[in-house]
């Protein structure tokens, strides 16, 4: 290991290392002094983050081409460690007030983002499989940590049973590209795939199955409103945005780098997917009445929306998936901080009515919270608008015209539902839930107006970010 | 400061939006105080462009450029021809007696509500400014965001539905505009090797027939859900009746508007040929005189005050549609005339019921009768606000009504035979209206000892009156304002028409 592989693998090190050390230090720490482990695991990210950003001024391979980092990669452990310092500031408070705040939820944080830092870096399938299954395996953990919670069990149970599934699918696709290519290397997979493999294609469709499944893209979208709704809240907002995000990246670095060749064997398979994605989640979404499930709808939405940019094949596309996934991770982080801020002990408050006069009572999560909304229609000046505005631009540039449309209709259907939420915090009188609503801890503040603040800056000043993206979108 | 002139005008409101949020929302006096200052200031600095705003110049005026994305070619472009800059002026003025109006009828949520209204004011006019068509997009879409909380807090008992309503039937039209803007876009590139969304350059974009036809329909549904068309109105009714009334008064005098500005922006200069398609202009002007005589015949039949002004604007927003696409200088430049026209004297009318309804709380007008020995004030404010509506000579309605009517005749006599009529039915019904309301014996004993009009309510209506008999008298510096571009978007939709018209003027000769 030179000194190169090490500084390349630095995020993770750090990650890793810092997990286990709050781990060992769980034991030693008295049941009301858990939040210095909190504060640990956050230093540790602010870290991870630094070096990420260092890693990231050099360029290249690691460990004999295994892991790379370029912008790509950089881009998306960004995502996800800043994903995990948002949880970390809303779930301290959380599990505080669930009587379970204790190490092991931090160690496991840590744990799953570095798996999806690995992801984010992997340049070869067993490397990404490793790296898929740390953050799996942690975020199974974290879905049920509420032990005694039977909703969280069950949420618990049916992700590991349905990830299991994804993930025998992901390696059996793995085990015939080596078949076919006898590589595992994206690159040299990538050199090596004919464009007329026909097994190639069989792997690239096993493979899709596995990333479905993860990114909860339909038809492989069924365990998400079920985990989404019985996890902790900030479990789930952790859940919807960086193994998401992660397993996206991955997903793209592999159809990209490795299936590039036959890309017009598996386009029509993800066209049909963002498709059914959007519509089944969007249409779900209306008749939801608990606001975790509706979330978790439109999560599937929103996931088809960043379908529809990888089936345009294009770097624009690439960057559109970028850019979309780090505005969608902000806003959602937010969303479903406020629904665990007003949800209360035991989770009681879930249903769109129990936000009702939101906006008299804590005008300030309301707006915040009405930000989040906005951008997930798509209002202008929100980082959603911009993300959506450059997926269905990459998506008309690869001339998929329909899938535009359809798409562009699917997010005018879709405000439907975000504005319902936005009628009760402003137009409804304030009932119970509300008014005995706490006020927002400061790491809770801390955390939305992160979010909030993010979502707009990507919204108004989104040239930074869309320059980075469009650099980094060139994989090879 | 003539060079950033634009950009004062366009964010003195948000300016004004970023104080308010420090002044505590108890203090409602403050707010509202404050409030009325920033829409007056508003107003001020929009004067020096009607001032120094040079009608003999053809082009754009004022124009500020900035990148804004430049990856994207996206500009922060904004500026004015004559069209817009009446636009904007009917926006500042509006701004401004929409939050002197206010004053009583709001009492909950004082803050939120002019902040609402700041950032509307803002949204407005950047549509008005954009010359750049993605920045347009955006100020299009936002202004969707404080109209629906308008409505939706404080709008009557329907308000939510109605809110939804509007925003959805905005929304849907909207995406499938952008859809247009991106095929232009794209075009654009594919000819020209460069992204932009300026207006100046897409308009250089020759597009093959079918495409631009697409592409027609794609914008044409954008803007006729806004105006609103028939048949696209039916968020209109419900929006009106339930918005509170400032709301109203700004739906019907600015926010319509941007529809029919986004004809006359966009759809004629960015698409001429399809605009002058025989079988295209067939149908809108046959859209538009459904529009003007259904929403007449709707207007005999209410029995709601309110719902009966709402669908009025159906019927007027008609003949301005007409006007645009008969697609010549009268048509034209009397549908921008009859724009301002229309906002004047509809958002007075809106403002006449919101003095009501403070006093009564009703807007049936079954619950009303005599009032005019009760309110000899509001009697006069409320004929000439029904007058110059109905098109009486001597009035703004007249002018711009006339106007239309001499352009839509030109084009086709059978279009203007129909269009009449929509002049008579809309006195017919305006007239009855203000018979049962006003005239005959105080018939309600709710009505005996309402107050009439209070000096606030005064000033609301005085500088409408005053700008109703100035267009009425005097319209000349309209039409000379109005003349330059659209001249230019005659040429563009027409080339040759001037050319023709001065032959066929020689050969009568």
């Amino acid at each position: 290991m030179s000194v190169d592989d090490a500084i390349r693998f630095l995020p993770e090190l750090i990650l890793i290392l810092a997990a286990t050390l709050i781990m060992v230090c769980d034991p030693l720490t008295s049941t009301h002094r858990k939040s210095t482990l909190a504060v640990l695991a956050f230093v540790a990210l602010l870290a991870a983050l630094a070096a990420t950003a260092y890693s990231s001024t050099d360029p290249g391979k690691a460990f004999f081409g295994m892991i790379v980092v370029d912008g790509f990669a950089t881009f998306f452990r960004a995502i996800v460690i800043v994903v995990g310092l948002l949880t970390v500031l809303s779930s301290n408070r959380f599990l505080e007030r669930e009587g379970a705040n204790s190490g092991e939820f931090y160690a496991l944080l840590l744990f799953s983002i570095s798996g999806q830092s690995m992801m984010a870096a992997s340049n070869e399938l067993i490397i990404l499989f490793i790296g898929l299954e740390i953050s799996s395996i942690a975020s199974y953990v974290m879905a049920g940590f509420l032990r005694d919670d039977s909703r969280a069990n069950e949420s618990a149970l049916k992700y590991f049973l349905l990830g299991s599934f994804a993930s025998a699918f992901l390696l059996y696709g793995i085990a015939l590209v080596y078949g076919v290519t006898g590589a595992t290397n994206l690159s040299d997979i990538g050199s090596r795939m004919q464009p007329d493999s026909l097994l190639g294609g069989v792997a690239a469709a096993l493979m899709f199955v596995g990333f479905g499944f993860k990114i909860s893209g339909a038809p492989f979208q069924m365990w998400a409103p079920d985990v989404y709704q019985g996890a902790p809240t900030p479990v789930t907002a952790f859940l919807s945005a960086g193994p998401k995000a992660a397993a996206f990246a991955v997903f793209v670095r592999v159809f990209t780098v490795a299936f590039g060749n036959i890309g017009d064997r598996w386009e029509p398979l993800i066209w049909i997917s963002a498709l059914l994605s959007m519509t089944i989640g969007n249409f779900a979404a209306l008749g939801q009445t608990n606001v975790k499930r509706m979330l978790a709808y439109s999560s599937i939405a929103h996931a088809g929306y960043v379908l529809v940019a990888i089936t345009a094949r294009s770097e624009s596309g690439v960057a559109a998936v970028m850019f979309y996934l780090g505005a969608y991770a902000l806003m959602n982080v937010g969303a479903f901080t406020v629904v665990g801020h007003i949800s209360r002990k035991g989770e009681r408050y879930l249903r769109v009515e129990d936000l009702s006069g939101l906006g008299v009572r804590q005008p300030l999560t309301a707006a915040m919270f009405s930000i989040f909304l906005l951008s997930f229609i798509g209002v202008p000046l929100t980082a959603g608008f911009f993300g959506k505005f450059y997926i269905f631009k990459a998506a008309l540039q690869s001339d998929l015209i329909w899938l535009t449309v359809l798409g562009l209709l699917n997010s005018a259907v879709a405000a439907y539902y975000y504005l319902r939420v936005l009628v009760v915090m402003y137009m409804q009188e304030p009932g119970e839930a509300v008014n005995e609503v706490e006020p927002l801890s400061p790491a809770l503040r801390l955390s939305l107006i992160c979010s909030a603040a993010g979502t707009l800056i990507l919204g108004i000043f989104p040239s930074g970010a869309l320059h980075f993206a469009v650099k980094s979108a060139v994989l090879k | 400061m003539d060079q950033h002139l634009l950009s004062i005008i366009l964010f003195t409101p948000l300016a004004g939006l970023a104080v308010l949020l420090f002044i505590p929302g108890s203090s409602k006096n403050v707010i509202r105080i404050w409030a009325n200052v920033v829409a007056f200031a508003g107003f001020l600095v929009s004067l020096p462009l009607a001032t120094r705003f040079d009608k003999g110049a053809s082009g754009f005026q004022f124009v500020e450029r900035a990148e804004w994305i430049p990856s994207l070619g996206v500009q922060y472009l904004i500026g004015v021809d004559g069209i817009s800059m009446l636009l904007i002026m009917l926006t500042t003025v509006f701004g401004f007696i929409a939050a002197l109006s206010s004053w009583n009828a709001v009492e909950e949520r004082v803050k939120e509500y002019y902040a609402m209204f700041m950032l509307l004011q803002t949204g407005m006019i950047g549509v008005f400014l954009a010359l750049d068509f993605f920045l347009f997009y955006v100020f299009w879409e936002l202004v969707l965001v404080p109209m629906y909380f308008i409505i939706g807090v404080w709008g009557g008992p329907r308000k939510l539905y109605a809110a939804i309503k509007f925003f959805l039937y905005t929304l849907a039209g909207s995406v499938l505009m952008l859809l247009g803007i991106l095929a232009l876009y794209f075009q654009y590139h594919a000819q020209f090797g460069a992204y932009t969304f300026e207006i100046a350059n897409l308009m250089k974009v020759v597009l093959e027939p079918g495409m631009e036809r697409w592409v027609f329909w794609a914008f044409f549904v954008g803007f006729a859900i806004k105006v609103p068309m028939f048949p696209f109105h039916t968020w209109l009714p419900d929006a009106h009746v339930e918005a509170p009334t400032a709301g109203s008064v700004i739906l019907a005098a600015v926010l319509l508007k941007m529809g029919t500005y986004g004809f006359l922006r966009f759809s004629l200069p960015l698409l001429p040929r399809a605009s002058n398609d025989v079988e295209i202009v067939r149908i809108l002007a046959i859209l538009s005189i459904v529009g003007i005589i259904y929403g007449a015949l709707v207007c005999l039949m209410q029995k709601d005050w309110k719902k009966l002004i709402a669908y009025s604007s159906v019927s007027h927003l008609g003949f301005c549609t007409l006007g645009i696409f008969a697609l010549n200088p009268n048509g034209i430049a009397g549908s921008v005339l009859q724009q301002i026209n229309h906002g004047i004297s509809t958002g007075m009318l809106f403002l006449v019921i919101g003095v009501m309804y403070e006093r009564r709380h009703t807007r049936e007008i079954s619950e009303y009768g005599g009032i005019a020995h009760v309110m000899p004030k509001y009697a006069i404010v409320f004929a000439i606000a029904m007058l110059s509506s109905a098109g009486l000579p001597l009035l703004n309605g007249f002018v711009g009504e006339f106007t239309i009517l001499q352009g839509a005749f030109e084009a086709n006599r059978v279009w203007a035979a129909f269009a009449v009529s929509g002049v008579i039915l809309g006195a017919a019904y305006l007239l009855w209206l203000y018979q049962r309301v006003m005239l005959g014996q105080v018939t309600n004993g709710k009505n005996l000892r309402l107050p009439d009009l209070s000096a606030r309510e005064m000033a609301v209506f005085l500088p409408l009156i005053a700008w109703a008999l100035w267009i009425g008298v005097y319209p000349k510096p309209y039409f000379d304002i109005l003349e330059k571009p659209v001249q230019q978007l005659v040429e563009r939709v027409k080339p040759g028409y001037y050319q023709g018209q001065a032959a066929l003027k020689a050969g009568v000769r």
